[in-house]
């Protein structure tokens, strides 16, 4: 018997519907449990005190700030590594045997799952450089990590700049650079951003390749050569360690709900700059 | 005399050749010292005992990861089962079916799903996928299967983005040409998108691939480590990531440069994944 493939073709819409929405639901459902579990133990006294008797008791401040240390000095050296390389692909040069090198460089490094930089960072920084854990040395690798993503926003922002606005540039007798500085670059701004916010969001979430670079040491860090963790490493080490079931869920909402505010902040910047120019 | 300006613009194109490379500078140096730690171990013991001995007692001078191998390969694919189907149907209801305003809703929510921290996935894994299966498939709920259910969700973002992104570039002409012949949506669909689209496809499962074997947080709290290959879907496993994250703290001397060894193992199978998925695409875009 041949089924009528109007039939099929209801039938099938239905079925991907429903696989569209269950995808969704389960982002939703993470959220809502992370959420319902953790807020009752978030509150002021959590977020600006110190952990006490290894995270048992008291908050979770020094873990806050040293995501927060961590993830503006990798942003502070990335960014600018990443806008030149994508400066120097889009503006300096045309498809090359040498631009098909870095790219190649670029997309390698996007996909070395974070436990390889976990080991680099370790033997390199932490052993070979003998910065010890350290907020350095988690910094430094975690630069590494995020360079691909800016370097990818960025060339695609930069690529969406008009060419008429580098023209006008030019005839006013601007050089390349001042062009790129002043026109190019501030055009680009949202895109790039898009970028920073993304790398930032990567920066907060990411444990395997800070933990054995920048330790996990529960005092607030005050110099570069001190070790500390992150919220994403302290909350791991709660959870895993069975240390305090509600000071995990209770990191969870802070890390989760930061994460999520950034990345929507970034998409937010993203669409508006996709309205710009088209 | 040269001129302040030509001086000035030369120093910046040099700079920024300068930042460009940094990139490869940084690849090689990962791949350098990641090799020079790994491969001793390899000459010492012997590619076969690392890479097919069934035994890892680093401190007994025995380095056998095959069933860590045998694990990883495992993970992934189990998650490619259960993430491939999902990820590919989410992707072509969102670039077929659903209307603008769906779209703007339903693709940033995924896009967030990839946002969530790996940590967080393995927390809720383990309090409550494990119990789930521990009560109604038996065994501890620390598993294969358990493992699987959790990549299998952290992979979807990855392959519906990407097959997402393939299915949108099919020509407009291709869909009219089918509506034009008198076939369904979904003949259309089946018989002239996915087809033309099936090399970007192909290259997200690959890259789903490489996120799942590379994912170690979310692994390590559900997999229960265990240092044999599993016989059955609820039995614990260690994968290779697993093996580096659980020991490195405390590892040192040849234990460490074992360590090592697995990520050489590792690196080579994400490598030899991420260029299947770049071949994958680069012919896509040469169609």
């Amino acid at each position: 018997m041949r089924i009528n493939p109007r039939f099929i073709n209801r039938f099938v819409r239905m079925g991907l519907n429903v696989q569209a929405y269950f995808t969704v639901g389960i982002l939703i459902i993470i959220v809502a449990i992370i959420f319902f579990k953790g807020f009752p133990h978030v509150n002021f006294a959590f977020i600006f005190s110190f952990p006490e008797d290894m995270g048992r008791e008291g908050g979770i401040f020094p873990s806050i700030v040293g995501t927060i240390q961590l993830a503006l000095l990798s942003i502070l050296l990335a960014t600018p590594l990443g806008l030149g390389t994508a400066v120097f692909l889009t503006e300096y040069t045309k498809e090359s045997l040498f631009t098909k090198f870095i790219r190649f460089g670029v997309e390698s490094l996007a996909g070395i799952p974070s436990i390889l930089y976990g080991l680099f960072g370790f033997i390199f920084f932490v052993i070979k450089l003998k910065m010890g854990w350290s907020l350095l040395a988690g910094v430094l690798t975690m630069t590494i990590m995020i360079l691909p993503t800016i370097i990818r926003t960025s060339e695609e922002a930069i690529r969406a700049v008009p060419r008429q606005l580098r023209i006008v540039s030019y005839s006013l007798s601007a050089s390349k650079w001042e062009t790129i500085k002043k026109v190019v670059i501030p055009a680009a701004i949202p895109g790039i951003l898009t970028g920073i916010m993304l790398s930032i969001g990567r920066a907060v979430g990411e444990t395997a390749a800070i933990i054995f670079t920048m330790g996990s040491s529960l005092r607030l860090p005050l110099s570069l050569m001190d070790s500390g963790r992150t919220m994403a490493v302290h909350f791991y080490i709660l959870a895993r360690e069975g240390i305090s079931m509600e000071k995990a869920y209770g990191t969870a909402v802070v890390l989760v709900l930061s994460i999520l505010l950034i990345n929507i902040l970034a998409y937010y910047i993203m669409n508006k700059a996709i309205a710009r120019y088209s | 005399m040269i001129d302040r300006t030509v001086l000035k613009e030369r120093f910046v194109k040099w700079v920024l050749v300068a930042f460009a490379l940094s990139s490869l500078l940084f690849l090689f140096l990962i791949f350098i010292f990641i090799l020079a730690e790994g491969l001793p171990l390899f000459l010492k013991v012997g590619l076969n005992k690392i890479i097919f001995g069934m035994k890892w007692a680093p401190t007994k001078g025995h380095f056998g990861i095959f069933p860590m191998i045998i694990s990883s390969f495992l993970v992934t694919i189990g998650a490619l089962v259960i993430g491939a189907p999902l990820g590919l149907s989410c992707a072509i209801y969102l670039s077929e079916y659903a209307g603008k305003r769906t779209r703007m809703l339903l693709k940033p929510a995924i896009e967030l799903l990839a946002g969530i921290p790996s940590v967080v996935f393995g927390f809720l894994g383990v309090i409550y996928i494990v119990p789930l299966v521990r009560n109604y498939l038996g065994g501890s709920g620390f598993s294969l299967i358990s493992t699987c259910l959790v990549l299998g969700v952290m992979i979807l973002p990855t392959i519906i983005s990407i097959s997402f992104d393939a299915l949108v570039s099919v020509p407009r002409t291709y869909r009219e040409g089918s509506a034009a012949m008198g076939a369904t949506k979904w003949q259309t669909i089946y018989k002239v998108i996915i087809p033309s689209a099936k090399s970007g496809i192909l290259a997200s499962f690959i890259l789903g691939m490489g996120r799942a074997i590379g994912e170690t947080m979310a692994v390590i709290m559900i997999a229960g480590n265990a240092l044999k290959i599993p016989t059955s879907i609820l039995d614990p496993l260690r994968t290779l990531t697993g093996n580096i994250a659980l020991e490195l703290a405390y590892a040192t001397g040849d234990h460490r440069l074992g360590l090592f060894s697995t990520g050489v193992v590792l690196m080579v199978i994400i490598m030899i994944l991420n260029y299947i998925a770049n071949f994958g695409i680069k012919r896509k875009i040469a169609k």
